[in-house]
């Protein structure tokens, strides 16, 4: 019987070694939708440079399919632009990022101005520039003194925004937070679980907003909209760009901030100094040249895709630099 | 610089934040972490590390000593026992939170399906093992069937059922660390968190639930030795 047992696990952990190198191998056969010998003149096209094949870079995203999407963007790009490319998407919060950066396991990532201020340089989300040049410069500042980077921002801005179902707004008459005074006691409000604390989450609500809620309840990202249409919470942590509220706004809205405890952050790609000298000007170009097209619309169109229609980021991006012009 | 020595000041730096709150970088100047919150996440990974161990018995238990009293259902009992421990267990919580909901009602279920596996396994080869011809003199002495489980193969598979049962409830308190992402907040949040708590918080975390899994696998080694006969302990001495 011992060895019946044994067999039959060997036989099962085979398959799923098996089950799992196949999907390894079905994303790592990935990132070679390359398009790069193109001698594409004008129309924006990513021009590819030979002597950057000498380059190999890492591009590296936080673990949520905005994140994701642009980390393929930034990777294809410069893929096309003739770089050695890898990615290494999902890499957890901004901590573990900015680590990975320093420590030059990853070339350099996308992160919010906004997070990079609060989180990494103490200030306070009423501190942060809402001007998006304000504050990347103001981040940037920062950056140099670690010997870090941050190039200029997308035209897209994200924030967190507490969100609520349309018949939850109207039955107590909500459009800005501040609406929540004197009923926030009755509602539950469901987040991520880092938001608990944040200054710029829960905490921010409660001392800023001097709101009191019923529950907080933290989940995993992914389900902040789940969570709503299941009536389970009343409010749940939600981000602008999320898609789902273009597309069901008859359903979902979001209260305004109006004392500004989420501060907007426009995405600044963030690498070390000496990476981008090693990398050369095609790295700060092609970053800068590809992201020019991601305004909020764009942004919140990439994001359906990965979200509502089930693309991978790889696919969102891919159709992004094609349909811009960028690859062909 | 000796590599070792960051490891060693990390360690202090997190048992430390088991008892004193500590600063964070984004929490607007509120402390986190320390004794308080610290036993706050223990009691409710403990919490839900019990109801699901309860729940993984109540199912589990009773199929297997059927089983193996019958001697039938080998397949279900070994075949499904093994192949229960390939679940990804993060899955099961992901698919259960967003098919059913979240809180402790859904995670303690989710969390119970890691237990069945090897209580069921265990419970039915302690009962497989016993002695055929001592369930036979059980039975000639006029037990009924049910008696023979409960007086006779019960207590001789007390040793295997037991080491199942231990299994379990170590792969169920490890895995309660990833219910914060289904709305309960055990130590989880200081691992998952490291954005909030840091790496001490981090460190703390894992101390907290290693600590936690080794008091419970010392009382249910306790709860085996006071279960089995004095009988069977003379034997294996």
């Amino acid at each position: 019987m011992r060895t019946d047992h044994t067999k039959l696990r060997v036989a099962l952990a085979a398959l799923a070694a098996l089950a799992l190198s196949l999907g390894i191998a079905a994303c790592g056969g990935s990132s070679d939708s390359s398009s790069s010998d193109e001698g594409g003149n004008g129309g924006g096209a990513i021009v590819s440079n030979p002597d950057n094949g000498k380059v190999s870079l890492t591009i590296g995203s936080k673990n949520f399919p905005e994140q994701e999407i642009l980390g393929e963007i930034y990777a294809q790009a410069l893929k096309a632009a003739g770089y050695k490319v890898k990615s290494a998407l999902n890499l957890g919060s901004e901590t573990v990022a900015l680590k990975a950066v320093k420590t030059n396991q990853i070339s350099g990532y996308p992160e919010y101005a906004s997070t990079a201020l609060t989180s990494f340089f103490g200030l306070e989300p009423e501190e942060v520039p809402a001007d998006a040049n304000e504050a990347w410069e103001k981040a940037n500042e920062e950056f140099e003194k670690e010997g870090l980077q941050a190039f200029e921002p997308t035209p897209f801005a994200s924030a967190n925004a507490v969100g609520t179902t349309k018949k939850t707004a109207e039955k107590y008459g909500l459009e800005t937070i501040s609406d929540l005074e004197g009923v926030s006691e009755k509602l539950s409000l469901y987040g991520s679980p880092e938001c608990r604390q944040r200054i710029d989450c829960l905490a921010g609500l409660e001392k800023l907003y001097g709101l009191k809620f019923k529950s907080f309840t933290p989940v995993d990202i992914s389900l902040r909209y789940n969570v709503l249409e299941k009536g389970q919470a009343d409010l749940s942590i939600l981000f602008t760009t999320d898609p789902q509220l273009a597309a069901e706004s008859d359903k979902f809205v979001i209260l305004e901030d109006d004392k500004e405890v989420f501060p907007a952050g426009n995405v600044i790609f963030v690498t070390k100094k000496s990476t981008a000298e090693k990398a050369g000007p095609d790295y700060e170009k092609t970053i800068l040249q590809v992201q020019e097209g991601l305004d909020l619309k764009v942004m919140q169109e990439l994001d359906a895709r990965v979200e509502l229609e089930k693309q991978t980021p790889k696919e969102a991006a891919a159709a992004y630099l094609k349909s811009a012009g960028y690859t062909k | 610089m000796i590599p070792v020595h960051p490891v060693f000041a990390s360690f202090s730096g997190a048992i430390e934040f088991i008892f004193t709150p500590q600063p964070s970088n984004v929490t607007g100047g509120k402390l986190v972490g320390g004794f308080t919150q610290s036993m706050e996440l223990l009691l409710t990974q403990l919490e839900v590390t019990l109801i699901a161990v309860v729940l993984a018995l109540i199912v589990a238990l009773p199929l297997g000593l059927y089983l193996g009293h019958r001697g039938i259902g080998e397949v279900l009992a070994i075949g499904l026992g093994n192949a229960g421990r390939a679940i990804p267990e993060l899955a099961v919580i992901a698919l259960v939170a967003s098919l059913i909901g979240v809180g402790l009602l859904t995670v303690a279920p989710a969390l119970a399906i890691l237990g069945i596996p090897p209580i069921l396994t265990n419970a039915y080869v302690g009962v497989r093992e016993v002695d055929r011809s001592t369930v036979d003199a059980a039975r000639g002495m006029g037990m009924t069937e049910l008696e023979i489980i409960r007086r006779v193969e019960l207590p001789l598979a007390i040793p295997t059922v037991m080491s199942g049962v231990r299994g379990a409830t170590i792969a169920i308190v490890a895995t309660a660390t990833i219910a914060p992402l289904a709305g309960v907040t055990t130590l989880g949040d200081y691992i998952i968190n490291e954005n909030v708590y840091g790496q001490n918080g981090v460190l703390a975390g894992a101390i907290l639930v290693a600590l936690l899994a080794i008091t419970l696998e010392g009382l249910l080694a306790l709860l085996q030795w006071r279960l089995t006969s004095d009988g069977l302990k003379l034997q294996t001495a």
